[in-house]
């Protein structure tokens, strides 16, 4: 890590790398403006605008794979954002090989859940405002991952955070949806602080928030700096990624239109947190702790995600702990360091593909059952959903890690990875993985079974399940392709860790035990769990929650995270709140309203001095002048000064 | 008998003033021999060519600095962006004045006995367009103002300081609605002007006693070099004060202010608010900086003590105000004060950031005052607060560029009112002042009150049954209205070109 960072300057047509940015806002831009004028057209404006992002993007980076190693990034400097004393914030873009594996991801996925979304929300009055932050988002999120410097990075992190508010709470008129929305806010402010602060101190501690500038000077810093920046950092990524301790609001966001889920809170906005760890690899190989600390958040995350999803019974629920589970393998990755960061960005390109395919499968599956979440009352769909279930099952098969789906390829190394630790912990958090892959096909198979076969448990309503319409199974079968072969395409010939070895680095691999007996043993667990919960579920399950061990119920209950964060922070906080308001309403109030009144009360009394009678003006007029006078003489005669 | 030396005279220099007068003489006759019909048209275009002509002529002699004409008039650097000012903001101020299209017959009336809505009265708005005396009026005020700005003497000043008075008390009796209250006001302003003018008159004749002449580097250099007694120059200096802050509306001598703000017609009220302000705190500034800098020590207390008064005073009555007109009448009274502030920073900063004061707040209350002018009912303006709620509903546009516009005087960030009271509150700290922006910003937190008070009401109130519309301003209300807000938010997002340009100006010619 002893190399010096530097970026090459954007030339040639990587100098236009802002529109990627500047087309979705302006789509945004137009969209929100334009109001009820633009009902009829919006959607595919905003459909539009992503697509042409995505081509840009697929243009710019066949454009920087042309480029050698050494020169491979594209700085890009438009004009100076905020300069203020020391502090010089360049309104800069970066487009290196991380970022534009994210810009892919984000505008290619994006793009087709955009599309899917044209059929999902066809109904909705609120369509062109569902487009309108949709483009938002995607121009929010482009920011984060191409901005050169931190506080552009924030910039970009603030704004999905908005356009992620605004569509959890997207019928607000849903009080559910509405406290999800809040929720979500206040969750992520405390992350958002965290980064915020971490920010502060690097333009502290290096007087400068520039990647080249922290990157090259983090070294310089004592360890201690280094520990406390990283972890307010990391405590942002948890905040965004739904990390523990910040991972309640995630599974609420699935309040808002399915389309979102699949975008926002699987694909793309929760990796955010991955990306800004894989961006700081400089900040977080330079502290071993740090690394430490990282890992166990994801190791832990993932297994908690795992028992948690394991009691749900919401469809989306599932998949959101699910979420939390896999982007703790991902958080696990980049805490190992090394090559283990290609790996991490592997899983999150593979898991933004098979993920949002589960989701936009699960929203076929409502679209289908009157908006039924609970897979209870679903079983043996697949006679009346096909393309939904077939779809469906290439998810299913890619996140349980079946070979030769793209799972296998992006989850396995991460696995063996954490085995090459170096030191007892190998075993610690190599065990948590493999655990959490037989978790995972536990679960999921479980959720696959109850909802596509078994007995059919309909409620009145929703005798007749229907398949989706074309817009919406098309963007499933893309997706269901890139579940397949995306993992075996990036991994093959280590292609992903190759292209990003400017970015990050080489690792080493030396696992305690071979490469192959882990694939296997992954292999074996996870075909364990999935037969597990096959054997369990074929028959169906019962349609009322059951009592259950306390293992079960703590599952159920959020393995009673919420009523931690309720009777610690919330209570104590409501009576700090109801302290202040007493406070301000009897002592601060008192104060203003008393100088209020006294103020309004003298007011009142001059005024009766302005009679509207020449007279009595002249005579104010002739005192005031009498008084000037006789100051100005009292001045002269020595009598004042 | 000697020979008549005839003084020289730079007419390039003397230009902007020559074209102003000239104009409203031509005015005279043009009511004289132009048909009744064709007389308004005539006398707007006459008088837009001759302030544009006069603004041009001011453009073309920048740079200069002389004393010319017998050592009667200075033009230099403040004179200069002063006229340049009184000219921007008269011409403004001239599209208010000539709007006719928001009232039968126009704003303006000069038949006193005819009652108002009587058959005459109605048969006159229909054939005349209104009282066109009011464009050689104008003209002659504003011509009055270029001079008192560029007097060099206070003869001279005193001369012009009657030949803008003059015309402004007849304008503030010609309201077509209101009639009596209109000519109370200019009455009362008539008394009042012509008691400070009277004082004003005195202190120059000390003076004179003192430094035996009246040009103001005469008495700079008695002041240095002192002869005779100091009686009379501090009683000179203070009587000549008085004068000049009964123009300005700076209290005790700011009475007058709100009644006749009230009462004459809203454009004339703009044209007061905005010119007369420039053209009082100019010749202030000339006087205080070129004549006794010398005794700034004993004069900066006292004047001193005069802004705190006003500033708190404005602020103050301003919270009870419950009529539009006299309101903004006790915020500029209350900006008077403030642009006291700046004065008394008596350093370069000090001068440059008063002017840009002045300018800033020219646009903004002429801005202010024509959307008086356009929110009216069956009698006329509708001035009383109440009948202000809830306009936000009825007419978004008009309320938002109102609460834009107070939010401008209440000085919050991005308007013009932020950038131009940080600049004088900045030039007194720098001329050791720092008391009085304390005074400054305990008055402006005062009465960003009332403003807010406006707002809350044009927004957060439920429009009543008597909440009067909006009236469509005609072209010439809109095009004041326009250049007003864009000029309140420009100069508050870039300040500086007009803040270069003021600096540059900063240096009075002795």
């Amino acid at each position: 890590m002893e190399q010096t960072v530097e970026y090459a300057h954007a030339t040639g047509a990587l100098s236009g790398i802002w529109l990627l940015v500047a087309i979705p806002l302006a789509s945004a831009a137009v969209l929100l403006l334009l109001g009820k004028r633009a009902d009829k057209w919006g959607h595919w404006l905003g459909v539009l605008a992503v697509a042409a992002s995505f081509v840009l993007g697929l243009v710019f980076f066949i454009q920087l794979g042309g480029l050698d190693a050494e020169h491979r990034s594209a700085e890009l400097s438009m004009w100076d954002f905020i300069t203020v004393g020391n502090l010089h914030v360049d309104f800069g873009l970066l487009f290196d090989p991380l970022s534009g594996v994210f810009v892919l991801l984000i505008t290619g996925v994006g793009s087709l859940i955009h599309l899917y979304a044209v059929g999902y929300m066809e109904h909705d009055p609120g369509r062109r405002r569902f487009f309108g932050y949709f483009n938002l988002f995607v121009a929010a999120m482009l920011l984060l991952v191409l901005g050169n410097n931190y506080v552009m990075l924030y910039f970009g992190w603030e704004g999905v955070g908005l356009a992620s508010y605004l569509l959890i709470s997207f019928w607000y008129g849903r009080p559910a949806a509405a406290t999800a929305g809040k929720k979500a806010f206040l969750m992520n402010r405390v992350g958002d602080t965290g980064l915020a602060i971490g920010i502060f101190i690097m333009f502290a501690t290096l007087g400068s928030t520039q990647y080249s500038d922290v990157f090259n000077g983090v070294t310089a810093l004592s360890g201690t700096t280094v520990l406390v920046l990283g972890l307010l950092l990391l405590l942002g990524a948890a905040g965004k990624s739904g990390q523990f301790p910040l991972q309640a609001w995630l599974p609420d966001a699935m309040e808002g239109p399915t389309p979102v889920s699949a975008l926002i809170h699987a694909a793309t906005m929760v990796t955010a947190g991955v990306y800004l760890i894989a961006r700081s690899n400089h900040i977080f190989s330079a502290n071993h702790t740090l690394q430490t600390v990282v890992v166990s958040v994801g190791a832990f995350t993932l297994l908690m995600g795992c028992i948690i999803g394991s009691a749900k019974d919401g469809i989306k629920r599932v998949l959101a702990w699910s979420t939390v589970s896999q982007i703790g393998y991902m958080f696990l990755g980049v805490g190992l360091g090394g090559g283990a960061y290609a790996l991490a960005i592997i899983h999150l390109v593979a898991h933004g593909f098979f993920k949002a395919n589960m989701f936009l499968g699960a929203g076929s599956v409502m679209h289908g059952m009157h908006d039924e979440e609970d897979i209870r009352r679903f079983g043996g769909l697949s006679k009346h959903m096909r393309w939904t279930w077939l779809t469906f099952m290439m998810g299913w098969l890619a996140i349980i890690g079946i070979p030769p789906l793209s799972g296998f390829f992006s989850k396995d190394p991460i696995i063996e990875a954490a085995y090459a630790r170096g030191d007892w912990t190998s075993w610690l958090f190599g065990t948590a993985a493999l655990l959490g892959a037989g978790l995972t096909a536990f679960y999921m198979t479980r959720l696959f079974v109850l909802t596509f076969h078994g007995p059919e448990r309909y409620t009145e309503q929703n005798k007749h399940p229907h398949e989706s319409p074309f817009i919406m199974t098309v963007p499933l079968m893309l997706l269901a392709l890139g579940s397949i072969v995306a993992g075996f395409l990036l991994s093959r010939h280590s292609a992903i860790p190759q292209w990003l070895e400017p970015v990050t680095g080489e690792g080493e691999h030396d696992p305690v035990m071979p490469p192959a007996v882990i694939s296997i043993l992954v292999l074996v667990v996870s075909v364990a769990g999935a037969g597990l919960a096959w054997a369990l579920f074929r028959k169906g399950t019962a349609l009322q929650e059951q009592p259950a061990g306390a293992v079960v119920t703590a599952a159920r209950r959020n393995l009673y995270t919420d009523a931690f964060n309720e009777a610690v922070f919330e209570r104590p906080g409501i009576y700090l709140t109801r302290a202040l308001v007493y406070l301000d309403n009897r002592g601060i109030d008192g104060i203003v309203n008393g100088i209020a009144a006294g103020v309004g009360g003298s007011s009142g009394r001059i005024r009766r001095l302005q009679t509207g009678f020449v007279r009595s003006y002249a005579l104010s007029m002739l005192t005031g002048a009498v008084l000037v006078v006789g100051a100005f003489l009292a001045i002269q005669l020595g009598w004042l000064a | 008998m000697g020979d008549l030396k005839l003084p020289d005279i730079d007419y390039g220099a003397l230009m902007p003033m020559l074209i102003l007068f000239g104009a409203a003489c031509v005015g005279i006759l043009v009511e004289a021999l132009v048909p009744r019909r064709s007389r308004h048209g005539v006398q707007l275009g006459l008088s837009f060519l001759a302030v544009v002509a006069s603004f041009v002529a001011v453009i073309v002699a920048h740079g200069t600095r002389k004393i010319t004409i017998g050592g009667a008039v200075a033009v230099d650097g403040p004179t200069l962006f002063l006229q340049g000012s009184i000219l921007a903001l008269g011409a403004v101020s001239l599209m208010l004045i000539g709007e006719r299209s928001l009232e039968r017959g126009g704003p303006f009336v000069s038949q006193a006995a005819v009652t108002v809505g009587s058959q005459k009265d109605v048969r006159q708005a229909g054939d005349q367009p209104g009282a066109t005396e009011v464009y050689p009026l104008t003209l002659f005020a504003l011509g009055g103002m270029l001079l008192f700005v560029s007097a060099n003497d206070l003869l001279t000043m005193f001369v012009a300081l009657e030949v803008f008075s003059l015309p402004l008390y007849l304008l503030c009796a010609l309201a077509r609605r209101r009639r009596l209250l209109s000519q109370e006001a200019a009455l009362k302003y008539f008394l009042l002007g012509s008691y400070a003018s009277a004082f004003f008159l005195f202190g120059v004749a000390l003076i004179y006693g003192y430094a035996g002449g009246i040009s103001l580097g005469a008495v700079h250099d008695a002041v240095a070099n002192p002869q005779r007694s100091e009686i009379l120059l501090y009683g000179g200096l203070a009587l000549v004060a008085i004068g000049l802050l009964f123009k300005a509306a700076l209290a005790p001598f700011h009475v007058w202010t709100p009644d006749v703000y009230q009462g004459a017609p809203t454009p004339i009220t703009a044209l007061m608010a905005a010119c007369t302000k420039v053209a009082a705190f100019g010749a202030l500034l000339r006087v205080l900086y070129v004549s006794f800098e010398g005794v700034r020590w004993d004069f900066q207390p006292v004047l001193g003590t005069v802004a705190v008064l006003t500033m708190l005073v404005g602020a103050v009555l301003a919270v009870t105000q419950t009529d539009m007109k006299r309101l903004l009448a006790y915020s500029s009274v209350a900006n008077a004060g403030y642009l006291l502030v700046g004065a008394l920073a008596l350093n370069k900063e000090g001068l440059s950031s008063t002017m840009f004061y002045l300018v800033a707040y020219g646009f903004s209350v002429l801005a202010a005052f024509g959307i008086i002018t356009l929110v009216r009912d069956a009698d006329g303006e509708a001035t009383h607060l109440s009948r202000w709620a809830g306009l936000g509903r009825k007419s978004p546009l008009f309320a938002m560029a109102f609460s834009f516009i107070l939010l401008a005087f209440a000085g919050i960030p991005l308007t013009s009112g932020f950038t131009s009271k940080f600049a004088v509150f900045g030039a007194a700290v720098e001329g050791g002042q720092t008391w009085l922006v304390i005074f400054g910003v305990i008055s402006s937190m005062l009465i960003a009150f009332p403003y807010l008070r406006v707002v809350v009401l044009l927004w957060l109130n439920e429009p009543g049954e008597t909440t009067p519309t909006v009236s469509i301003p005609g072209f010439m209300t809109a095009a004041a209205l326009t250049i007003g807000v864009l000029a309140t938010f420009l100069l508050g997002v870039v300040p500086a070109p007009l803040i270069d340009l003021s600096q540059d100006a900063a240096q009075f010619i002795r």
